[in-house]
């Protein structure tokens, strides 16, 4: 079994806004390209183009309609899902062989394929369903936060951010250190009443979660317009005395 | 506990990055492609591009698979079973326009009418339409027609512009904004940037839509209204805000058309016509001296209460006759709201919120400028409501009318043109006098008179004969469809097959899969592409496609000409084409091959561009090739360079050549223009002046400005048409009336239809479809993943969207007894089809839906047979014909919209019953033969250059094992 490491020392993760998400998938296919080019092996598409295509994706979005009780109308709901970088990771301590392992310096959560039996025990441990045993490779995928696009000095600084917030049409995603009370990410967890994902998990997720902001505030109480003259022929009699004060 | 691995973090995404612009929907994004030794390794949006500013979509990111795609055409093809079947052999380009060469000049010498050229998703039609003028074919348009030509045809003859492509909200000021009929497209990135701004501001959002999904998803509020019913929604707004008094009276007196004056008398032969002096200038009626004047005059203020009786007629002004309009009870939201599912006190909080953000948040900004009749002003009044809308409003036979009320919403509160507001992009606004009037007539071997699409402004403006009998085959321009200013694609095979108005020789079809989901009717297209006579002889003798890829109608072709994909190509994103400028600033961008298409088994494509030219010349059609018969253009981006449409004017704006050094707008050609584009990352941006950025019809800053930019050759101020004056022409012509008649059976649809003022009708199909009978709306969304790709040969994409289920609301599914799993019949008054359904709350209760074009033929697309885009995937098309059923007089009618040809995909009713579960969906049309072969059974996309990379650290890291002790 894999330890976690003590402490890290920085908490670097996602803020995904649940309220601007339109459910596009441009961070699925993004990451996918990324993905499949860089860190490791290629995330391999199996029967791509036939009758039941699996593929290994790093980050998938989900759908869920909410029927809210008392007869409103119904609500969708986007939930992009990947990897949650949890501090008490149990993908990590599950892994036979610590090719899982959760890094000191910044807490992501990798897999080192090169170590990797394909066991899938980690999968099976994450309570999110966050990894994906690459169908080609036999080892498991799993969202890497772009650690080699972070700190990738190859790329300018205001692209070394992973793949999916660089290319978030909806600006739903947000990268930064959680673990910095005084960053924009948990400033922006603060100020939105951020989330974690199934606390009662106890996994302690990194990456937040910012609520939908309520919809369908109807005021059925509200005013309506006042008419400008209810008599006959009114409305041409308040247009002349209108227009005559315009001047 | 070991040392962590240390893995490469600083591995470089390309060794070149190529900046160009993306083709994976009509967005137009830029793209950064980087590459590997040549080969694609990764694509990202440019963060430099006005369009997206870095972010970029699913579509955008999956256009490596697009490029890779198994299904992807290799060389010229002719066919050699019977259309239909796939069954094709490989050609010679020399062979395959040998053959096309022969053809269309023996055409073009008998009888040039006899070639119908269609293109599809077509961005290069200022070019496509060119070629086909030089040839002399009137049959020549674009999708348009099957697209949003309402939405355009509305714009541009309301205000000079409609949304999208025209303009934009104001997304950095607006604090209401209200969407109409838009899912997850049209236009796709700009939308979604917008509206995460909206809620970064705290701005409301507003969502009609009988769907709740995607942008309609995070609206504060959704309007889930019945389709069709979009125009009474707007019109009761209407209402509440003119009975109220919250409309700005001072923005219609000055700048629309709203206190012109109209001839009252129903007696008189211009009843319903603008009064006008000697010289032909509307006239108004001033406050100052109360005489009638010309609403240009310098200093008039025009007056929305006038009234003048001149000549023995009686003229008030179009104001008045709106407020007997629309302040009629009828349009109060308590009589509307039941005809359209909504309860009144929604509209009417709707229409407080519209006339507070309107009128409670207004603010001036500081902006000093001119207006054309020369009055100086220090601000513009800011308004910040906006709105958009899309084919929600527009794919029904009322679209036109529908899409006007909500211009005409715009307008009545003031806020187009104005900060917070809805503003134009450049060249936009253009008032629809300022385009062309449409062109047909031909003549052999001579090109067309004109071009072939503009905006008619009355009966003597049609394109048909001395009979009345339409000119060109999809019957644009005719009594049936006056204002169809983008043609009517889906009509051209049905009518070619009756041979009505004419029979055609040659179908010439560019990105456009009609025998597929772009049609009507699909089935019965089909059978018409395969049709033959007594004599067994085609009845549309010959097809020409040009396509990418194995596309169901590839298998219908004579001859396919093999299209490169856009990352291979030259092209322009051209002003004098569909623009992608933002409303600050004017800008063009090209495509370039980014990489070669020389590449392996691919050698055999040719950019489509460049094959109309090689075939224009070949055909020597006249600015094609030189007095003397040679080429004037090697290929697509020499044209792009060296064309000029007028002297200094050429498809690029950018880096022409000035008298002192390179210069932009008018300039003389400059042969090394693409490289300065490429230099410049593939787009240039032309910067609105300071002083001309708002109220840019009246702006004489913006005005001169445009003329520099060579978009018109001197300043053309006008006026908002609130009452469109060509539509009453029509209306006279129908009432028998004026130099021009309509025929007979015409009339009464005209004389309802062509209203100048906007006006609800229902959809014409429930003229014909019983709604107890087919009591259900029956829609088609486009997918964020998938609009404008309908990527079935994209690996990653079609996981996203691979299958489509009919989403039925919660009491149908329930009434059904339905359960998950199960399939249904859905029928309308034309046919059935058998399809897989799920139940949906978030939905109009009388609607039902599904994503578009995701079902594909067996066989196309290099997909398997068993995928599930063959066999669980469907259209809707089959169940919407291309006609009205007959009426019992001998005439069909066109599922279009009267006024403009719009096709109305969303007029469709249907019912729907519970079935046992087929073994496919139905109808399943027989698989065709895939000229490509088949698709691998594993993928794993990188690029060469990373898998050798990749390979070597494995090699190293198992040295490193071997020499650990």
């Amino acid at each position: 079994m894999t330890a976690l490491p003590e402490r890290t020392d920085r908490k670097l993760g996602l803020v995904i806004d649940l309220d601007t998400c339109v459910g596009c998938h441009a961070c699925v296919i993004a990451c996918k390209g990324w993905n499949t080019e860089n860190y490791g092996a290629p995330l391999a598409d199996a029967d791509p183009y036939g009758a039941s295509p699996e593929g290994a994706f790093l980050n998938r979005v989900h759908s869920y309609e909410v029927r809210p009780a008392g007869g409103d109308a119904a609500q969708i709901f986007h939930f992009p899902k990947s990897c949650l970088h949890c501090e008490d990771a149990p993908c990590v301590t599950v892994c036979p062989t610590g090719a899982s392992y959760k890094r000191g310096e910044d807490g992501i959560v990798l897999v080192n394929e090169d170590a990797c039996i394909g066991c899938g025990l980690c999968a099976w441990a994450c309570p999110y369903g966050a990894r994906e045993m690459d169908p080609a490779e036999k080892v498991m995928k799993k969202c890497t936060l772009c650690v080699d696009r972070i700190y990738n000095e190859h790329l300018p600084q205001e692209d070394r951010v992973p793949a999916c917030v660089r290319t978030c049409p909806a600006g739903a995603r947000h990268f930064g250190d959680l673990g910095d009370p005084d960053s924009a990410v948990s400033r922006l967890v603060v100020e939105r009443g951020g989330i974690d994902l199934m606390p009662e998990q106890g996994t302690r997720p990194v990456n937040k979660y910012l609520p939908p902001r309520p919809r369908d505030e109807i005021d059925v109480l509200a005013p309506f317009l006042d008419p400008v003259d209810e008599a006959p022929g009114g409305f041409l009699g308040w247009l002349d005395r209108t227009l005559e004060r315009m001047g | 506990m070991t040392r962590d691995p240390r893995p490469d973090l600083s591995p470089r995404p390309g060794d070149e990055t190529r900046k160009t612009t993306c083709y994976m929907c009509a967005c137009r994004c830029g793209i950064d492609v980087h590459l590997k030794a040549g080969e694609v390794a990764y694509i990202e949006g440019n963060r430099d591009h006005p369009v997206n500013r870095g972010v970029l979509c699913a579509k955008g990111s999956a256009g490596i698979m697009q490029h890779t795609s198994p299904a992807r055409l290799k060389g010229p093809l002719i066919r050699t079973g019977p259309r239909g079947t796939g069954e094709m052999r490989e050609a010679t380009w020399d062979e395959a326009l040998g053959i096309v060469t022969e053809r269309l000049g023996r055409l073009r010498h008998e009888a040039p009418e006899k070639l119908a050229f269609f293109t599809g998703r077509d961005q290069s039609q200022s070019f496509t339409g060119f070629w086909a003028q030089a040839f002399g074919t009137p049959n020549y348009a674009a999708h348009g027609g099957f697209c949003s030509v309402n939405m355009a045809a509305a714009g541009i003859y309301t205000m000079g512009g409609a949304f999208w492509e025209f303009g934009s909200p104001d997304w950095e000021r607006t604090e209401l904004f209200m969407l109409f009929g838009v899912a997850e497209d049209h236009d796709s990135n700009p939308i979604k940037m917008g509206l995460a701004r909206l809620k970064e501001r705290g701005a409301r959002i507003i969502a009609v839509n009988p769907i709740r999904t995607g942008y309609n998803a995070i609206a504060d509020d959704w309007v889930g209204v019945t389709p069709g019913t979009d125009g009474l929604l707007i019109l009761s707004l209407v209402h509440c805000l003119m009975r109220a008094g919250r409309i700005d009276l001072d923005y219609l007196a000055r700048w629309t058309n709203a206190p012109m004056l109209l001839d009252a008398d129903a007696k008189s032969d211009n009843h319903g016509l603008i009064l006008r002096d000697e010289a032909g200038r509307p006239l108004v009626m001033d406050r100052a001296t109360g005489k009638a004047m010309p609403f240009d005059a310098p200093g008039v203020r025009p007056d929305l209460n006038g009234r003048l009786r001149r000549a023995g007629w009686t003229h008030r002004t179009v104001f008045h006759a709106m407020a007997e309009r629309y302040l009629d009870p009828g349009y109060a939201p308590e009589a509307i709201g039941p005809r359209i599912g909504l309860p009144p006190a929604r509209i009417h909080a709707i229409a407080a919120e519209l006339a507070h953000a309107a009128f409670d948040k207004a603010f001036e900004v500081a902006q000093d400028w001119t207006d054309f009749r020369g009055e100086r002003h220090e601000t513009v009044t800011a308004r910040p409501v906006s709105f958009h809308a899309m084919r929600g409003i527009s794919a029904h036979s009322n679209g036109f009318q529908t899409a006007r009320a909500l211009h005409m919403l715009q307008i009545l509160l003031g806020a187009v043109e104005r900060p917070g507001g809805f503003r134009f992009k450049p060249p936009y606004p253009k008032p629809p006098e300022a385009h062309p009037r449409p062109h047909a007539s031909a003549q052999p071997d001579r090109p067309l008179d004109g071009p072939h699409l503009g905006f008619p402004q009355g009966p003597a403006d049609l394109l048909v004969d001395e009979a009345g009998r339409p000119l060109r085959i999809d019957k644009a321009f005719s009594w049936e469809n006056p204002l169809s200013v983008h043609g009517l694609m889906h009509m051209v095979i049905s009518n070619a097959h009756a041979g009505d108005p004419y029979p055609i020789d040659t179908l010439f079809l560019y990105m456009a899969n009609m025998a597929w989901n772009s049609s009507m009717n699909t089935s019965g297209v089909m059978e018409m592409l395969a049709d033959t006579d007594e004599d067994g002889a085609y009845r549309i003798p010959f097809v020409v496609v040009s396509d990418s890829y194995s596309s169901e109608m590839v298998a219908y072709a004579d001859v396919v000409l093999p299209d490169t994909t856009y990352l291979e190509r030259h092209d322009c994103i051209s002003l004098l084409d569909r623009p992608i400028s933002e409303p600050d600033a004017a800008a063009d961008a090209i495509r370039w091959p980014v990489v070669t298409p020389k590449r392996p088994g691919h050698e055999g494509v040719r950019g489509f561009q460049s094959v109309l030219i090689d075939l224009g010349a070949r055909l020597k059609l006249p600015g094609f090739v030189d007095d003397a018969g040679k080429p004037l253009y090697a290929d697509y981006a020499d044209y792009i360079q060296t064309h000029e449409r007028r002297p200094g004017i050429g498809p690029l704006a950018g880096f022409r050549l000035g008298e002192d050094g390179l210069t932009d707008g008018r300039g003389a050609p400059n042969e090394a223009q693409l490289d300065s584009y490429i230099r410049a990352g593939g787009f240039r941006v032309f910067e609105v002046p300071e002083g001309a950025r708002y109220m840019k019809p009246w702006n004489r800053a913006y005005q001169d400005w445009a003329v520099s930019m060579g978009f018109y050759d001197t300043p053309q101020p006008y006026l908002f048409q609130l009452y469109v004056e060509p539509l009453r022409r029509f209306q006279l012509a129908a009432e028998g009336r004026g130099p021009h008649r309509a025929p007979e059976h015409l009339r009464a649809r005209m004389a309802l239809t062509h209203d100048p003022l906007p006006i609800w009708y229902a959809p014409l199909e429930d003229g014909h479809a019983d709604p107890v009978g087919y009591p259900l709306h029956a829609l088609t969304q486009r997918p964020a993943a998938m609009y404008h790709s309908w990527g079935g040969q994209n690996a990653w994409l079609r996981q996203i969207h691979g299958d489509n289920p009919l989403f039925l609301p919660i009491p149908v599914w329930e009434d059904g007894g339905f359960a998950p799993g199960d399939w249904a019949r859905v029928s309308s008054i034309h046919g059935e089809i058998a399809v897989p359904v799920a139940p949906m709350a978030a939905l109009n209760p009388e609607t039902v839906w599904t994503w578009n074009a995701i079902g594909k033929r067996r066989g196309a697309w290099a997909l398997d047979p068993r995928a599930p885009e063959a066999v669980k995937g469907f259209l809707l098309n089959h169940l919407i014909h291309e006609l009205l059923p007959p009426k019992g007089d001998g005439l069909r009618w066109a599922n279009s919209d009267p006024i403009t040809g719009q096709a109305a995909w969303f007029d469709l009713r249907v019912k729907v019953e519970r079935v046992r579960r087929p073994a496919m969906s139905y109808p399943a049309p027989p698989a065709q033969r895939s000229p490509v072969g088949r698709a691998p059974k594993l993928l794993r996309r990188q690029t060469r250059a990373a898998a050798s990379a990749s390979a070597a650290a494995d090699a190293d890291a198992d040295a490193e094992k071997d020499e650990t002790p």
